[in-house]
C-alpha cells in the first residue's frame, strides 16, 4: 500500500481514559509523514472486553457502534496490538450473518496496528536525537501471535542508534493480563505479572516499551504495587521523544 | 462449594507451592528448548502442521465410515472389537473380559482414555491388580496422585520427591535419588509383574482403519511388553483416534514425538495388527479394543467445537501455555489439564461442572501456536466463555450450556454497554472520570490485589486530540 493522504485513528478506550499521551504521539508520528490524522469523535472502544467475557451480544452493539465513525475507506490505525486484532480478525466473526457485516468486513481489512502501519506503509525513517539508553521490549501476545508483527516494533527500535535493546527471559510469555482474566483469575494474573517484573528487572534495562497499553497498565501496576522502578511507555511515545530529542 | 471455590482452592494450593512451580517451569523450559530444536525451518513445520491437519480432518469428516472398515479389519485379523457410550460401559466391558478369563492381574500401559474412565479404580474394587508400567505412572500410582502432564504425567514430581517415594514403598532398596537408580529399582519391580500378569492394557495413538493396525507410541519399552507379554492384551481409546491409511501415520507420528518431547522418533513404536498366531512363540492370545466415546459424538455436532477433536495428544498445548507453567495440571481438577483440557473438559463434562475453566486463560494465543493439528484453542475457548454465559441456551450443543450466567455480571456487561454504545454518556462518563482522577473508586477485586486502580488522565485522549487541532471527521 502507497502512503494514504489521510488515515483514521482508533485511540482506543484505555488510551483515551489514561494514556491519552500515547494516543497523541502515535497521531503526531503520522502526522509528521504529512499524512492527515482524523480523530472520529464518537468512537469509544472494539467490544474486545465483552467478547473474551462471553458477553458477544454486548460486544456486538459497542463494535457497531464504532462502524459509523470510518465511513470513508481511509485506512484505520490502531495503538494497540490487542485492539487492532480484535478488529480485523473478530469482527469479521462477530458480524457474521449481520446486515452491516460487509462493512465490518471491510473495517477489518483496512485496519493496522500502529507500529505495523508506521513500518509497512508510511516505512518510517527514524533519527535519533535521545541520549544513549538501555530498554526492555515487551511485544503484547496478540501483536505477536494474533497479528504477526512482532518485528515491526523491533525495527523501529532498531533504527535509533542510541537505543541498546536488552533481552527478558521468558519473552515471548504472556504478562498476565490478559483483560477480564486478571479479574476473574487474580492470583494467576499476579504470579505471572511478578514473574514478569522479576524477568524485566533483570535486565538492567531502563524502561520497558510496549506497543500495548494493556500489558503496560498490568507491568506497571504491578512494579508500583511491588514498590520496585522501571518506567514503562507505550512505543509511540518513545519514538516521539527520540526523534525530536525531547524527553530524557 | 461452586465450581469457581473449587478451582480457586487448587490454584491457591498450586501457587503457595514453590517447589511445584519451580518444578514446572524448569521441565516445561526444557521441553519448550528440545520442541523448538527439532523445527529448525519454520516453513517445514507449517508445512507439516497443515498436513497434520489435513489428515485428521479427512479422519473425522468420515469417521462413522472409518469406525466401520477399521471394525472389519480388526475382527478379520482376529481383534476383538467393543463399543463403549460411557466410562462406565467401557469399564464394565473390560471387566467383563478379564473375569471371563480368570485374570487377576493387570499391568497398563500409559493410558489417558483409561484416566478418564478411571479404570483402576474400577478393577481394583473388583479384586483386580492393576500396576502402572509407565515409569511416571507408577511414581504416582505410589503417590496415589492423577498425572498433572498427558505425556510426563509425574512432571510436578522432582528426584527427591522421587527417591522419597520409592524408600516408602520399596524400603527393601537402598535410598537413592539418582535418576538411573531409581529407574532400575523401578525396572526390577515392574519386571516381575510383566511376567505374571494375566493381562496388559494399553492405549492407542493411531487405530488405521485400512489395516486394522494399532499403532502405540512409548519410549520405555513398558508398551510393547504390557501388549506383548500377558496372554491378554486390552486397548482402550476414543473413537477419533481413528485414521484411515497406514500412510497417513508418518505424518502424525513425526509431528506427535516432535512437538510432545522434542524427540525426532520416540525408543519404541508398536503396530499391534493380530494376536499371536498358530506356530508364533510369542505375543498376546486375544487382543480386545475398547472404543470410547464419551461425548465426542456430541462434539461432533458442532461445526466450529468439532475441531477439538483433532487432538493427537502430544501435550504441547499445555507446555507452552503461561497458565500451565504457573500453575501445574493438578490445578485444573480434570483429567485433561491445560489449553486442551480447558476445551475439552467442560464439552465432555458440561460447563455446569467445568466451566470455569475457561476463565484459566489469557488468550495468548501460544497453545494455538504450537498445536501440531491446528486447533484454534484460543478462539475455541473464547467460544466455550460465550456459551457459559449465554442467555438462552438450547437443548443442542454444549452441556450445561448458560451455566455460569450470573445476573450481576450480565448487568455489569449491560451498563457497560449503554456507556459504550452512546457518545454522549461516554463524553460524559470520561470527564467525570478525568475531572475526579484523585478520587479512588472504592473497588476491592483480583485486580487490585496485585495493583492499584490507574488513575486517569487529567483529560481524556478526545479533547486533548481537539484541542491540538485534529479534524474528527
Amino acid at each position: 500500500m502507497n502512503q494514504p493522504d489521510q488515515i483514521y485513528f482508533f485511540g482506543t478506550c484505555l488510551i483515551d481514559l489514561l494514556y491519552p499521551k500515547a494516543g497523541l504521539a502515535g497521531m503526531a508520528l503520522i502526522k509528521r509523514q504529512g499524512v492527515k490524522v482524523i480523530y472520529p469523535a464518537n468512537q469509544s472502544c472494539c467490544g474486545q472486553p465483552a467478547f473474551n467475557s462471553g458477553y458477544r451480544q454486548e460486544a456486538l452493539a459497542v463494535a457497531r457502534a464504532q462502524l459509523n465513525c470510518f465511513p470513508n475507506d481511509y485506512p484505520i490505525v490502531v495503538p494497540s496490538g490487542s485492539c487492532a486484532g480484535m478488529v480485523k480478525h473478530h469482527w469479521p466473526e462477530l458480524f457474521a450473518g449481520q446486515p452491516d457485516e460487509s462493512q465490518a468486513i471491510a473495517a477489518a481489512q483496512r485496519t493496522y496496528e500502529l507500529t505495523e502501519f508506521l513500518v509497512d506503509v508510511l516505512k518510517l525513517k527514524l533519527k535519533d536525537l535521545g541520549q544513549p539508553t538501555r530498554i526492555a521490549i515487551h511485544t503484547s501476545c496478540s501483536a505477536r501471535r494474533e497479528m504477526g508483527i512482532a518485528d515491526r516494533i523491533d525495527s523501529l527500535i532498531a533504527q535509533l542508534s542510541n537505543v541498546q535493546v536488552v533481552e527478558q527471559a521468558h519473552k515471548t510469555e504472556c504478562c498476565g493480563f490478559g483483560g477480564t482474566f486478571s479479574i476473574k483469575q487474580p492470583d494467576i494474573s499476579g504470579a505471572m505479572v511478578e514473574a514478569k517484573c522479576e524477568a524485566l528487572l533483570a535486565t538492567g534495562a531502563e524502561s520497558v516499551i510496549s506497543q500495548d497499553c494493556g500489558c503496560l497498565m498490568n507491568i506497571s501496576g504491578s512494579l508500583e504495587h511491588q514498590q520496585r522502578e522501571l518506567p514503562t511507555q507505550h512505543v509511540a511515545e518513545f519514538l516521539l521523544q527520540r526523534i525530536t530529542g525531547e524527553g530524557k | 462449594m461452586n465450581q469457581y471455590q473449587a478451582f480457586y482452592q487448587r490454584i491457591d494450593k498450586a501457587l503457595q507451592n514453590d517447589q511445584l512451580r519451580r518444578n514446572f517451569r524448569s521441565a516445561m523450559d526444557g521441553i519448550r528448548e528440545r520442541r523448538l530444536a527439532q523445527f529448525p525451518d519454520d516453513r517445514e513445520l507449517q508445512t507439516l502442521r497443515f498436513q497434520a491437519k489435513g489428515i485428521r480432518n479427512r479422519s473425522l469428516s468420515r469417521q462413522a465410515e472409518l469406525l466401520e472398515r477399521l471394525e472389519t479389519k480388526l475382527t478379520e485379523n482376529g481383534i476383538q472389537v467393543h463399543w463403549a457410550e460411557t466410562p462406565l460401559q467401557a469399564n464394565a466391558r473390560i471387566h467383563e473380559i478379564l473375569e471371563a478369563e480368570q485374570a487377576t492381574s493387570v499391568v497398563k500401559g500409559k493410558s489417558m482414555v483409561s484416566e478418564e474412565t478411571d479404570l483402576n479404580h474400577y478393577l481394583e474394587q473388583r479384586g483386580i491388580e492393576v500396576i502402572e508400567s509407565d515409569l511416571g505412572e507408577y511414581i504416582l500410582q505410589m503417590a496415589q496422585e492423577p498425572p498433572s502432564h498427558i505425556i510426563v504425567p509425574a512432571i510436578h514430581k522432582n528426584r527427591f520427591e522421587v527417591a522419597e517415594l520409592f524408600q516408602k514403598f520399596h524400603p527393601e532398596q537402598p535410598y537413592t535419588d539418582d535418576v538411573d537408580e531409581l529407574t532400575g529399582c523401578a525396572r526390577q519391580v515392574l519386571r516381575k509383574k510383566f511376567a505374571y500378569a494375566d493381562a496388559g492394557i494399553s492405549g492407542v495413538n493411531f487405530a488405521v482403519a485400512e489395516t486394522g493396525t494399532l499403532c502405540l507410541v512409548e519410549n520405555e519399552g513398558n508398551g510393547r511388553l504390557s501388549t506383548t507379554a500377558p496372554r491378554i492384551h486390552i486397548a482402550i481409546t476414543g473413537i477419533e483416534k481413528v485414521v484411515e491409511k497406514l500412510s497417513d501415520v508418518p505424518p502424525l507420528l513425526e509431528i506427535l514425538t516432535k512437538s510432545a518431547t522434542g524427540q525426532p522418533i520416540t525408543t519404541y513404536f508398536n503396530m499391534i495388527s493380530r494376536p499371536r498366531q498358530p506356530g508364533e512363540k510369542d505375543g498376546p492370545e486375544q487382543v480386545h479394543l475398547v472404543l470410547l466415546d464419551n461425548g465426542r459424538s456430541r462434539i461432533r455436532n458442532d461445526d466450529e467445537l468439532l475441531d477439538t477433536l483433532r487432538c493427537i495428544r502430544c501435550g504441547s498445548c499445555m507446555n507452552h501455555c503461561p497458565v500451565y507453567v504457573h500453575v501445574g495440571g493438578h490445578a485444573y481438577g480434570t483429567t485433561y489439564p491445560g489449553p486442551i483440557g480447558i476445551l475439552l473438559e467442560p464439552q465432555r463434562l458440561g460447563i455446569d461442572k467445568v466451566g470455569s475453566l475457561t476463565s484459566a486463560c489469557t488468550l495468548c494465543g501460544a497453545c494455538g501456536e504450537v498445536c501440531p493439528v491446528r486447533i484454534p484453542l484460543p478462539k475455541l475457548i473464547n467460544r466455550l466463555r460465550a456459551e457459559a454465559v449465554e442467555a438462552t441456551p438450547g437443548d443442542n450443543g454444549v452441556p450445561g450450556t448458560g451455566a455460569l450466567r450470573s445476573r450481576s455480571e450480565a448487568l455489569i456487561w449491560k451498563l457497560w454497554k449503554q456507556i459504550y454504545t452512546r457518545s454522549r454518556i461516554y463524553s460524559a462518563f470520561k470527564y467525570l472520570a478525568t475531572r475526579l482522577r484523585h478520587i479512588k473508586p472504592p473497588i476491592s477485586n483480583g485486580w487490585t490485589r496485585y495493583r492499584p486502580i490507574p488513575t486517569p488522565s487529567s483529560k481524556p485522549l478526545s479533547e486533548l486530540a481537539r484541542q491540538q487541532g485534529y479534524d474528527d471527521e
